[in-house]
């Protein structure tokens, strides 16, 4: 029953996924390799998707999976699949909110789990750099070293880590610039 | 019932109008909830904001629950999650249905192939910046280090890492190593 597997899926993704954003992503990640339901090329796409429309990204991407997967009732189904976590932990601890916000284990355990995150996030990532400025498969195939990086992505990268982190009036701008931006280039180059 | 009704459409609007999420909704809340229904002051907002970045999920919907629940008890919490849901799975189910079927054309799959570039900055972008935040001594810098290499190289699920660096975080804490 795939609606019950994708909701179950995603329950675990809500429950343990901490930290906003894209905290969601090393699941999505997982979900590639234990599920087979969309590829890694895919997950990347979902992320600029989700960055360059309106709602939650974490959000936004849960839909994205649900509908690869089972179509409209899937991105219904994962999507409060995600939620259903969130809902039944803040009914429970909405009457304690001040008392579990000043518990001294939570703020441990969250001292803990912020790293965690963001090396799990640093990891999918690296994934997703394996596949957008690499050509492993062209290098398996031809064995020369030269085949191994995508030069005009590399290119691309370069340009846009220098555009989003040092030219001052672009730092600020929100990330669908960018995306829409780097979509131009790659059909004026075709990438 | 009309109260939900409202809470709905209030958290409709706040995720249409969240690009991203996280700190993104602050001001759309803020207007909608403080200023427009009086659901909440400032002062309760950041609170249901806090608590909502210290339990697992979305923090936009646990912070819908948590606004709703106040409102209209555990109907308004429910009705609050669903209307700030609401719009994502329209807009990205339209546009994934849109992808899905373009997705063969060349010129898309080029589009595609640059954008993934422009992804991976931005989660290096998105890295650097949480990084601040969370990293700040020796502990929390093991815990990053021994996460990320475990995962690159080993083929283990987040939760046993979201459920060890949890206990660690408390361990860490009562040895006193923390802030050092």
């Amino acid at each position: 029953m795939i609606y019950l597997r994708l909701f179950w899926e995603f329950f675990k993704t809500g429950l343990f996924a901490v930290g906003g954003g894209l905290a969601t992503l090393p699941f999505l990640d997982r979900m590639v390799e234990t599920t087979g339901w969309f590829t890694h090329a895919q997950l990347a796409d979902m992320i600029a998707v989700s960055e360059s429309t309106p709602g939650p990204i974490g959000v936004n991407m849960a839909t994205y999976v649900g509908y690869l997967t089972a179509g409209v009732p899937g991105s219904v189904i994962a999507t409060l699949g995600l939620a259903a976590p969130s809902v039944i932990i803040i009914l429970l601890i909405a009457r304690a909110l001040k008392a579990f916000r000043d518990n001294k284990y939570v703020d441990a355990a969250f001292y803990g789990l912020r790293p965690c995150s963001i090396g799990l996030i640093a990891a999918a990532g690296l994934l997703v750099v394996k596949i957008a400025l690499f050509h492993f498969d062209a290098y398996k195939l031809s064995g020369a070293l030269g085949d191994l990086f995508n030069w005009k992505a590399i290119a691309l990268a370069a340009l846009l880590l220098v555009l989003t982190r040092f030219v001052k009036p672009l730092k600020k701008l929100h990330p669908i610039f960018f995306i829409l931006g780097s979509a131009l280039v790659g059909v004026l180059f075709s990438f | 019932m009309k109260q939900l009704w409202q809470l709905f459409l209030a958290f409709a609007k706040v995720g249409v109008m969240t690009f991203g999420g996280g700190y993104a909704m602050i001001p759309i809340l803020e207007r909608e909830i403080v200023d427009n229904h009086g659901w909440a002051t400032n002062e309760e907002l950041m609170d249901y904001y806090a608590v909502g970045q210290c339990t697992p999920g979305v923090i936009a919907v646990n912070t819908a629950t948590f606004i709703g629940y106040k409102t209209a008890g555990v109907p308004g919490g429910v009705i609050a999650t669903l209307g700030v849901v609401f719009p994502s799975v329209v807009i990205i189910t339209l546009i994934a249905g849109l992808i899905t079927r373009f997705a063969d054309i060349p010129a898309v799959k080029s589009a595609f192939a640059a954008v993934r570039v422009c992804v991976c900055v931005l989660i290096f972008n998105s890295v650097l910046k949480l990084w601040k935040g969370a990293v700040k001594d020796k502990a929390a810098l093991v815990l990053f280090l021994a996460v990320f290499l475990l995962s690159v190289f080993f083929d283990i699920s987040p939760i046993v890492f979201v459920l060890l660096c949890g206990a660690a975080g408390i361990l860490f804490t009562k040895m006193g190593v923390r802030g050092k």
